[in-house]
């Protein structure tokens, strides 16, 4: 830009779109991770549990056993995933607070719990 | 030539009929070939070398043979076994091989691995080689892994009740397929429901205390090991109501190894897999697959044989691997 005065708007409207930037990136780090929460299935075991997360987060499982494992809310209905060979994957996000108990159906002795503040 | 009886054990110590020691001895031999014959409430045991030729006729002559596969697993390929549809074709081989060629099939349910219809097809395809061509099926919980058990019920739910349950008469023997496998609630074992116990008490109710009884079912109905889900929480209310019979055998799979327990008139027998073994109660950290070396796996693997003897208040209940 040649003349000062269109210099400084410019300098002016990248300032305010810079701000606009970081304030986003903060609100969306207070509501939301940008990054699923990892919870591995090993030696018929859910880890970590409990877990404890903030509304919006998501979570994704990873089966590494040598057997499927399925995870599904004790109600059987909030979420439940298809059978999870080793390595599939399953993810769910919790868009409300509250603490949730879930089990593996195929063998319910697995069972674990997600605290969502 | 008189038969020598040498192990036979006739030690009544708790004056109920069972001789626990003698039973004991003969849990030491199991899987090595072992036959266990409850005759009157006395366990009689002899291993199989010795099993002579007049032996070999009664048991041929026995008035009931069928025999017992599980846990086929059809569609697991881990480490564990590559080839399952390979060591249930031996498992085939070894039925179509016993002296006392058995009428029927159990299978005692995770014929497949994740309920998916081409490895139902597999396995009764396989079966198809079978000399005993009727099969009857409980289902295990890898075959109702879509939650309403849909894909097992429409293969086999036909004639049967609820989520599958069943009984059938063989020449005067009663058999109960009985599901334990459908809504399990978290942490919890296997589960019979009160449906079904309600429809078993009604099953058993006009048959008369000497009518031997066979119940097959996926979960043992006995508490194995609760710590890795091996055990029914509502068994006890099935027991009680079998309690009355004066022989009563329980077949079960699930554990992927033989195992077995005598109270009172009832016989807990578990059957080995065809597919892949798994641990001893406690002797790792979960009960999933066990890896073993390659020339090992078939010794752990196996079939079980029944025979109803003389008279039918004694079965014989042999175990055989596939080695």
């Amino acid at each position: 830009m040649r003349n000062k005065a269109g210099w400084r708007k410019a300098v002016l409207v990248v300032g305010v779109t810079c701000l606009l930037g970081g304030a986003v990136r903060v609100a969306s780090q207070g509501s939301k991770s940008s990054t699923p929460v990892e919870v591995k299935i090993d030696n018929f075991s859910f880890s970590p549990t409990p877990v404890t997360v903030p509304v919006g987060t998501t979570i994704k499982w990873t089966n590494h056993d040598d057997i499927p494992h399925t995870v599904v809310s004790d109600d059987k209905s909030t979420f439940r995933s298809k059978p999870m060979d080793t390595d599939e994957t399953f993810t769910y996000t919790f868009t409300k607070p509250g603490t949730y108990t879930y089990f593996c159906s195929i063998h319910p002795k697995m069972v674990a719990k997600v605290v969502v503040q | 030539m008189t038969k020598q009886w040498k192990d036979q054990i006739e030690v009544d110590h708790n004056h109920d009929g069972i001789d626990r020691r003698g039973f004991l001895k003969c849990m030491a031999w199991a899987g090595t070939g072992t036959l266990c014959v409850m005759q009157g409430g006395v366990l009689k045991s002899f291993a199989l070398s010795r099993f002579n030729e007049s032996d070999a006729t009664a048991a041929a002559k026995a008035e009931l043979s069928f025999a017992q596969i599980s846990d086929s697993h059809m569609g697991f390929n881990k480490a564990a076994n590559t080839d399952v549809a390979g060591t249930l074709k031996a498992a085939v081989d070894k039925l179509n091989a016993l002296p006392s060629a058995p009428e029927f099939l159990l299978h005692t349910g995770d014929i497949s691995h994740l309920s998916k219809p081409e490895e139902f097809d597999a396995v009764e395809q396989i079966l198809k080689s079978a000399s005993a061509q009727q099969v009857f099926y409980v289902p295990g919980e890898h075959d109702v892994t879509d939650g309403d058990g849909k894909q097992y019920l429409d293969r086999y739910g036909k004639n049967t009740q609820g989520a599958g349950w069943y009984s059938f008469e063989k020449r005067g023997v009663h058999f109960v397929g009985l599901v334990n496998v459908m809504n399990l609630k978290a942490g919890g074992l296997g589960s019979l429901g009160p449906e079904q116990l309600e429809w078993l008490k009604k099953d058993l109710e006009p048959l008369g205390t000497s009518t031997p009884i066979v119940v097959f079912a996926h979960i043992p109905l006995w508490s194995v090991y609760p710590d890795w889900g091996w055990g029914t929480d509502d068994s006890a209310q099935a027991l009680e109501l079998l309690k009355r019979f004066g022989s009563v055998a329980v077949l079960n799979g699930h554990i992927h190894q033989t195992m077995q327990k005598v109270e009172g008139s009832v016989t807990f027998h578990t059957a080995a897999s065809t597919a892949f073994p798994q641990p001893h109660p406690g002797q790792a950290e979960g009960p999933g697959p066990m890896k073993v070396p390659a020339e090992e796996l078939r010794k752990l693997l196996g079939i079980t044989d029944v025979n109803f003897v003389r008279g039918r208040d004694a079965v014989a209940i042999v175990d055989g691997s596939l080695a």
